[in-house]
């Protein structure tokens, strides 16, 4: 196969596309250890449990958009409940708690979709008014991919909107700097870990619902999703969202390239570049060189 | 109750002898072999993730990268190279720890959380690179045609298709290890090593070098993990490629922290507790993984010394 000019931008775009899903799970992830230095084991687990619910709901109603708005709240609830009354009990007894907590929990969410759903997983498809593809000019991309990076963009501008712009996102910013001041100020800080908690959860379960046409959807598809998405928010920083965002595409365009160059070394590649960030910059290319220390 | 504290404290003294002992009946008390040869090796693989977890504090999620090397340099040693079964045994060791050091040397200078995921993503390298590399390890379908074959030791005869044989055999490894690790836990650099876990820059203020201690427990870590792994191929004659995978790397975090952190026997006791879960879960519902995730959460959540941690608590209160 000649590698041509246009073969390579093609191969970027898709990279893109494949780091639009990534960025999206490590804006959850990193949002919520952010907030309250929790990692999320069952990330990937929720991601999965999007992909699902968002199935079900399109074959229920017959409408993506539908399901897209849907899923992200029914996911963000669960992860209000397990917030609410499993991670709570938590805080205060060591960092390792709360993830182990939640590894735990993805076994249960991986085993509930398979009482759900099956073990198979589902069948999914792209909706009707993504389907074909575009000419970019530098050759036909599938219309789906092109909106997956659209939403991402939707999706990451919201986001900082809403903690920049509103009075909530303020409240969310200064209890991740000092939630002790925060109390002191009289800010109920724990209502505000359960939201956040839940939007991340929420953020997870979009990327579930919008990564589903593009991959298989079983019930083990979050294990190897969570892997990833450590990759991500280690290569970008941990708490950082523009690092998420950047580190996010980045991965996506070096797990494309590397399938186009030498297939094989593909799954490698986003491990090594992770193997070489840490090497020079332990913290992150986004991250603070206090946060982890 | 005098001569039962005299009892506890006689078995604490001697630690190593008295699990030794209660492994050695082990296969009496299992509805069969298979188990408690499972239990036998996947107890060792707690102890060796125990060591780095219970008793430096460390969380890593990348031990199963030191059960699969283990495994899979053991078997390639004895299919590939024609080794003799107790050197490909060696060969699996020496190459989990080598994958130690690497491993080691990257995550240590991440602290806390991070340390979990780096591990993680780390040990997928390794779960990648062994996938791929097909003509080795066969990929998918694993390595096969690990066969041990019948040995004359001492006059007696050593067949590793009697399952008796075979777990006595793997138990002498497993009593070796035991052994070391308690010597290692009663030395002073097992001190220095909870010390770390205790209060990081204390340790180091005291002139400690923590980074040092964190290393070298890591890389004795991974050669007991992959003692296992190298014990694990003996046992199932194949190597799964399962065996690197993170969730098995979760199992030995959910198994040390069921039975115990930063105790003894508690890994053995969680892997029993674990394995035997799951046996008996399998004959009621193929949904095993959600009672045993059920379970690990109600422990993290009400019981976080685990069974062994809680009962050794118990009994230092009423003695």
């Amino acid at each position: 196969m000649e590698i041509t000019l246009s073969l390579l931008a093609l191969q970027l775009v898709t990279g893109i596309a494949l780091g639009a899903i990534y960025a999206l799970l490590a804006i959850g992830l990193s949002l919520i250890f952010g907030m309250l230095t929790v990692v999320n084991f069952a990330h990937g687990a929720f991601f999965m449990v999007g992909a699902f619910i968002g199935l079900y709901f399109m074959g229920l109603t017959g409408n993506f958009w539908f399901s897209l708005v849907l899923t992200p709240l029914v996911v963000g609830c669960i992860g209000l409940v397990t917030e609410r009354f499993l991670v709570r009990p938590l805080y205060g007894r060591g960092i390792d708690y709360p993830l182990l907590l939640t590894f735990g929990l993805s076994w249960v969410l991986i085993e509930a979709m398979r009482l759900a759903f099956g073990v198979e997983g589902l069948p999914s498809s792209t909706p009707p008014e993504l389907r074909g593809a575009v000419d970019l000019g530098i050759g036909y991309f599938p219309k789906y991919r092109l909106f997956l990076i659209f939403a991402t963009a939707v999706v990451v501008i919201a986001l900082w909107l809403f903690l920049e712009k509103t009075r909530y996102g303020l409240i969310v910013r200064a209890g991740s700097r000092d939630g002790e001041i925060c109390r002191v100020l009289g800010i109920d800080v724990s209502r505000v870990w359960l939201v956040v908690f839940g939007i991340g959860c929420a953020i997870a379960g979009l990327s579930g619902v919008l990564a589903a046409p593009t991959r298989a959807v079983n019930p083990e598809m979050g294990i190897h999703v969570l892997a990833e998405s450590f990759v991500v928010t280690v290569v970008g920083g941990m708490g950082s969202l523009v690092g998420a965002v950047v580190a996010g595409l980045l991965v996506g365009v070096v797990f494309a390239l590397t399938s186009l160059f030498a297939p094989e070394l593909a799954e490698l590649s986003i491990f090594v570049l992770m193997a070489v960030v840490l090497l020079v910059r332990p913290q992150g290319l986004f991250g603070k060189a206090g946060l982890m220390g | 109750m005098s001569g039962m504290n005299e009892f506890i404290a006689f078995v604490r003294r001697h630690r190593v002898a008295a699990s030794i002992a209660f492994l050695l009946v082990m296969p009496l008390l299992m509805p069969y072999q298979a188990l408690a040869v499972n239990i036998l090796i996947f107890g060792l693989f707690a102890v060796g993730f125990n060591l780095l977890f219970g008793y430096t504090g460390l969380l890593s999620f990348g031990h199963a990268a030191f059960l699969g090397v283990g495994s899979y340099l053991t078997g390639i040693g004895m299919v590939h190279m024609g080794l003799p079964w107790g050197v490909a045994v060696l060969l699996g060791v020496a190459s989990a720890a080598l994958v130690g050091v690497v491993m080691g040397y990257l995550a240590i200078r991440t602290r806390g959380i991070y340390f979990s995921m780096v591990t993680l993503a780390l040990a997928q390298i390794v779960y990648y690179a062994f996938y791929k590399a097909e003509r080795w390890t066969g990929g998918e379908n694993g390595l096969r045609g690990i066969q041990v074959p019948k040995m004359e030791v001492f006059g007696f005869t050593l067949d590793f298709l009697n399952p008796n044989t075979k777990y006595y055999v793997i138990l002498a490894f497993v009593a070796v290890a035991l052994w070391f690790v308690s010597r290692l836990l009663a030395s002073p650099f097992g001190a220095v090593m909870e010390a770390v876990r205790e209060n990081e820059k204390r340790a180091a203020a005291c002139g400690y070098d923590v980074d040092r201690t964190k290393l070298l427990v890591f890389v004795i870590s991974a050669a007991i993990c992959g003692l296992a792994g190298a014990l694990r191929a003996l046992h199932l004659s194949v190597v799964p490629i399962e065996s690197l995978h993170y969730l098995l790397s979760g199992q030995a975090v959910m198994m040390c922290l069921l039975g115990g952190m930063g105790t003894f026997f508690g890994p053995f006791i969680g892997a029993g507790v674990f394995l035997t879960l799951e046996d008996v879960v399998t004959t009621m519902t193929r949904h095993w993984m959600a009672v045993v995730g059920a379970v690990f959460m109600f422990f993290v959540l009400f019981f976080p010394a685990g069974i062994w941690g809680s009962f050794m608590k118990r009994l230092d209160k009423s003695s």
